[in-house]
């Protein structure tokens, strides 16, 4: 595909009912009300020139380049701030126009340097380009303009982007891209006439509060703001449309390449998740798929101690598949399987759930949403009877209560958050159930109404007193209830929570929030117009994370905010695929589409389309095969894009599990924790090698195109096609295509999903079947997928996991912006320079009961194990919490977070796990061995 | 594994007696592997001692 150019068209769009039609240089047009003059121009055909509009911000009028004129008035007003009229004709060049915007052009130059041959944004550059549609040929006021006195300043501080004030003409785009597009508003047009420019708060970007989403790069008419990676190699020549590979927003992206190689990712504006907007992972941080750690050699060792030996992709999968053999002969058919990632596309782990019950010929397989999501799969199956969110991102636009529950959408879905607080500005208002003072709390231009700092672990009870207020306040939407959900059911949850120990001043005990506040949150939330509940992995990843989901799904339930635009039930997923990973039915006990394996009519299906006779029974989850290996009972275990080692809980009983399986095969970009375990490594590919399919939180299928050809030679899929191959179940896809097609023909929700539909409609939301050939944005409506909507009763059982003299903190654990899950990706970018380390939050009042300063050194313990880190005193936390991410991989924050679980799932306890923190003065010993471990078991024979 | 199958049985333990013991047993059917339903029965049979009731009638229906 040649490099795409997409239109723009000056200012953004007005949905309205009333249409207005008017005449454009003769042509007539119609456009919604409120629409300007300049955008109905491009609509009909004309662009009129401009500099200071651009469609992702809304009109400034500074720039003047944009006159027209209009018959039957005076003067010539800019056309990016005029509404368009009914009956209105528009002039957009006459000689009087020409003239004017000339002499205006004329200003510009003289005040900008004139190296375009040599400049980044020669080729891409609209000031050039203006200066081309004007006519522009002399400049009567010379080239010494005020301007350059700025030549030599510049700021290189941000990794990514650089800022050359000198080249600014002043348009403020980029300050309007930051405010409504980013909403972060780090920038201003500080001083005066020609002394003005752009200032990121009188910092340096990098020291200012600026969060690298690029916005403002790409609203930026001249090379003022430009990307490092475009002023190092020049423009792309051609584009390729594919989905980012982080986090589960999804965000579309136009890779803009030369040759194989990419110059830069850029948000596409047709992207139905993220409409042109990015965060700094998506848009700067993909160096690492080129990074020299990168493994392109398929490599097998006898024992762990051993360095590798690198082999032919033949003799990897021979080996395998004859370890495999012998394993199964000698412990039998149930003792290998296969864990899948999020990080995988929906073909890739279709294919390996396949592998797992046609070749291996039993269910352990299992995938790494088991450690976030699970119980959301649970929770809302359970209620509503489909394990998925209810609602697309825009529904955000018509919520007008948000309620975020152990969610961090500016630092873990930035894209999202955007949007969010967008809608929070226009006036939505907001509640946050969270332990930790999250930036959404208060930030400019949004604050929270309620913010309820409940002390980790204690989510069901209070989930139970907002449900309480609800019913015993008469806030109850009855007809509703009445009308759609299970009433038995909901008679039963009613006088359960009812009872005056769920109520918010019986449950102050436990969440440690004044009654007053949850009566207030609970009211707001059920009277307060449409309300939406968001939530992330502070509700998942406890031991009660599937009651909390269900929970929440009885509160929407309740009030009836579910089942149209603007309310519902919407998990904001962690990893790019997790939603897509649960689908295709990589969990142990249900094929794609949430169908069980003991459901006779589907388990048929399968058998008779994959021509094998599958098991009934479910198989094994990630953290059951560690203790049955354990146990001596699993011996084989091949994991894709997962790194267990790392990211999940208690890394000393997995890593214990690991070593006692005889043939542990990774298949990665990078030797990663697990790998150190591993006796065969296949060689991975990036997104930018992939051709396939990630479904977001949103349930939207969109296509991951290859970019350049796998590094490695083989795609994953190819991969795991050849093992099944060599274990003896033929498989013969020929292209991710295909495989799309078998789950389309055996999943009813997939029915309708080929890849020629999603490149004709960009993405497609499931479910999409002949009932929603298009797909579907927002679920439930009219009705509940299971029929009747199910209330379920959400008793508190408080974890087991609890304080003690010994352990007297609970650490809860989270992610921040710039790096991403373990950080695999993006502490192999750039992006270290925000967030080199992981640190312990710790409140003043607990730093100072034990002599910690800030930036000191202190040891992390808990019945698990102990590491170290560096400590932060701050306020965020409430005293008695503790608070660390777990983006590297020598803090080993999983040492310490014990077994303890979801009663439902399995997902692991992350949010809570009792500690002691205390000044230090060495490494962990875990830490000391960890290094030593891991020189021995990443050698590579020469 | 008792720890486990104790937490399934506290989350249902709210629900009418009868109700709550299908549910503990349905999850069980549903979620557990072989090999777990395996040792809950040896457990079982060797007195099951700290098992919540419901689990011991669970198990019963198990089988
Ligand atoms: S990169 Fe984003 S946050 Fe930073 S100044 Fe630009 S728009 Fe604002
Ligand atoms: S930096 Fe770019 S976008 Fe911002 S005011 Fe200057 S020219 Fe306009
Ligand atoms: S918000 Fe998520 S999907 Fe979008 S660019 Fe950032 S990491 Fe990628
Ligand atoms: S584009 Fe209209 S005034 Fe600049």
């Amino acid at each position: 595909m040649a490099l795409i150019h997409e239109t723009d068209y000056g200012t953004p769009s007005r949905v309205a009912e009333t249409l207005v039609t008017l005449e454009i240089d003769g042509k007539p047009v119609t456009v919604p009300a409120g629409t300007s003059v300049m955008r109905a121009a491009v609509v009909a055909g004309v662009q009129v020139p401009k500099l200071c509009a651009t469609d992702s911000v809304e009109a400034f009028g500074s720039c003047r380049l944009c006159l027209v004129e209009i018959e039957g008035r005076r003067g010539t007003p800019a056309s990016c701030t005029l509404p368009a009229e009914p009956g209105m004709k528009v002039r957009t060049s006459s000689s009087k126009l020409s003239k004017l915007r000339r002499g205006m052009m004329e200003l510009y130059i003289s005040d900008h340097p004139l190296d375009c041959l040599t400049c980044g944004a020669n080729g891409n550059c609209e000031l050039q380009d203006m200066a081309g549609v004007v006519g522009l040929r002399e400049v009567r006021y010379g080239y010494d303009g005020a301007n350059h006195f700025k030549e030599n300043v510049k700021d290189n501080s941000n990794p990514y982007f650089s800022f050359e004030p000198a080249k600014c003409i002043l348009c403020s785009r980029c300050v309007r891209a930051c405010e409504e597009v980013q909403g972060t508003f780090a920038l201003t047009i500080d001083g005066r006439g020609f002394a003005s420019t752009v200032s990121a708060g009188g910092k340096p970007f990098l020291e200012s509060e600026c969060v690298s989403c690029g916005a403002c790069v790409q609203a930026c008419p001249t090379a003022t703001l430009i990307e490092k990676s475009v002023l190092a190699k020049g423009q792309g020549e051609h584009t390729v449309i594919t989905t980012c590979a982080y986090c589960g927003v999804g965000c579309s992206f136009k890779a803009e390449m030369q040759g194989s190689e990419v110059v830069r990712m850029v948000p596409h504006k047709d992207g139905k998740a993220n409409h042109g907007h990015s965060c700094v992972k998506g848009r700067f941080s993909w160096g690492y798929a080129t990074h020299k750690d990168r493994i392109l050699k398929p490599m097998v060792r006898a024992k762990i101690t051993d360095p590798w030996r690198e082999v032919t992709w033949e003799e990897a999968i021979n080996h395998t598949a004859s370890e495999f053999k012998r394993i199964q002969a000698k412990y039998g058919r149930d003792s290998i399987g296969g864990i899948t990632s999020s990080r995988c596309t929906n073909e890739e782990t279709y294919v390996m759930q396949k592998l797992v019950r046609a070749a291996f010929g039993n269910n352990n397989t299992d995938t790494c949403a088991r450690v976030c999501h699970s119980p959301t799969g649970y929770g809302l199956k359970t209620t509503f009877g489909t394990s998925a969110g209810t609602q697309d991102f825009d529904s955000v636009e018509h919520a007008d209560v948000i309620m975020i529950i152990g969610a961090n959408p500016t630092d873990a879905h930035p894209v999202f958050a955007s949007q969010m607080k967008r809608r929070l500005r226009e006036g939505a208002r907001l509640i946050i159930l969270d332990p930790r003072r999250i930036d959404l709390v208060k930030s400019p231009h949004v604050q929270a109404e309620y913010h309820l700092p409940l002390k980790p672990g204690t989510n069901v009870a209070m989930i139970n007193a907002l449900a309480h207020v609800i019913v015993t306040e008469g806030l109850l939407a009855e007809e509703y209830i009445h009308e759609r959900c299970d009433l038995p059911a909901f008679e039963l949850w009613r006088k359960f929570v009812a009872e005056e120990r769920n109520s918010p001043e019986a449950t102050e005990a436990f969440t440690g929030v004044p009654a007053a506040d949850v009566r207030g949150a609970a009211r707001l939330y059920a009277t307060g117009g449409n309300g939406a509940i968001y939530y992330g992995l502070g509700v998942t990843e406890h031991s009660q994370g599937s009651t909390m989901v269900m929970g929440m799904a009885n509160l929407a339930m309740a009030t009836g905010n579910i089942g149209k635009v603007g309310v519902g039930v919407n998990p904001l997923r962690g990893q790019n695929n997790v939603q897509g990973s649960c689908d295709m039915g990589s969990f142990p006990h249900e094929y794609s589409g949430y169908r069980h394996v003991s459901d006779d009519s589907t388990r048929h299906l399968f058998e008779s389309a994959w021509g094998v006779s599958l098991q009934s029974e479910p198989g094994l989850r990630i953290n059951n095969m560690i203790d049955a290996a354990m146990e001596g009972t699993f011996k084989g275990l091949y994991i894709q894009g997962e790194d267990i080692a790392q990211s999940d809980p208690n890394t000393q009983h997995i890593t214990a599990g690991l070593s006692a399986i005889e043939c542990v095969v990774v298949q990665d970009l990078f030797l990663n924790e697990t790998a150190m375990y591993a006796h065969v490594f296949f060689p991975g590919a990036s997104f930018l090698e992939k051709d396939g399919t990630f479904t977001n939180a949103e349930r939207r299928i969109s296509r991951v195109r290859k970019a350049v050809a796998p590094m490695a030679g083989l795609g994953d899929w190819e991969v795991t096609q050849a093992l099944s191959n060599a274990m003896g179940y033929p498989m013969h896809y020929n292209h991710p295509s295909e495989i799309m097609a078998e789950i389309a023909r055996l999943t009813p929700t997939f029915s309708g999903v080929t890849y020629e539909k999603i490149d004709e409609l960009g993405s497609i939301q499931w479910p999409c079947n002949e009932k929603a050939p298009e797909g579907t944005p927002v679920m439930h409506i009219g009705g509940f997928v299971r029929g009747k909507g199910k209330f379920i009763i959400t008793e508190f059982v408080p974890t087991d996991e609890r304080t003690t003299g010994r352990f007297p903190l609970i650490l809860t654990t989270g992610r921040i912006l710039t790096q991403y899950n373990v950080g695999a990706q993006t502490a192999r970018t750039e992006n270290n320079v925000w967030h080199p380390e992981d640190i312990l939050e710790i409140h003043p009042l607990d730093a100072e009961n034990r002599g910690i300063n800030e930036g000191d050194l202190v040891s992390l313990t808990s019945r698990a194990g102990d590491t170290t880190l560096k400590a932060r005193i701050s306020e965020r936390m409430q005293p008695g919490v503790v608070y660390t991410t777990f983006h590297h991989m020598f803090t080993g924050a999983n040492v310490v977070t014990t077994e303890f679980a979801d009663w439902a799932t399995g997902c692991p306890e992350y949010k809570v796990t009792a500690v002691q923190v205390a000044l230090a003065k060495k490494m962990s010993a875990w830490q000391e061995h960890y290094h030593e471990t891991r020189r021995i078991t990443t050698q590579i024979a020469k | 594994m008792v720890h486990m199958a104790n937490q399934i049985a506290l989350n249902f333990a709210a629900y009418p007696h009868e109700e709550a013991v299908a549910n503990v047993t349905n999850h069980l059917k549903s979620f557990w592997e072989r090999r777990m339903k395996q040792q809950l029965h040896e457990y079982v049979a060797k007195g099951g001692g700290g098992l919540h009731e419901l689990v011991i009638e669970a198990e019963k229906r198990l089988k």
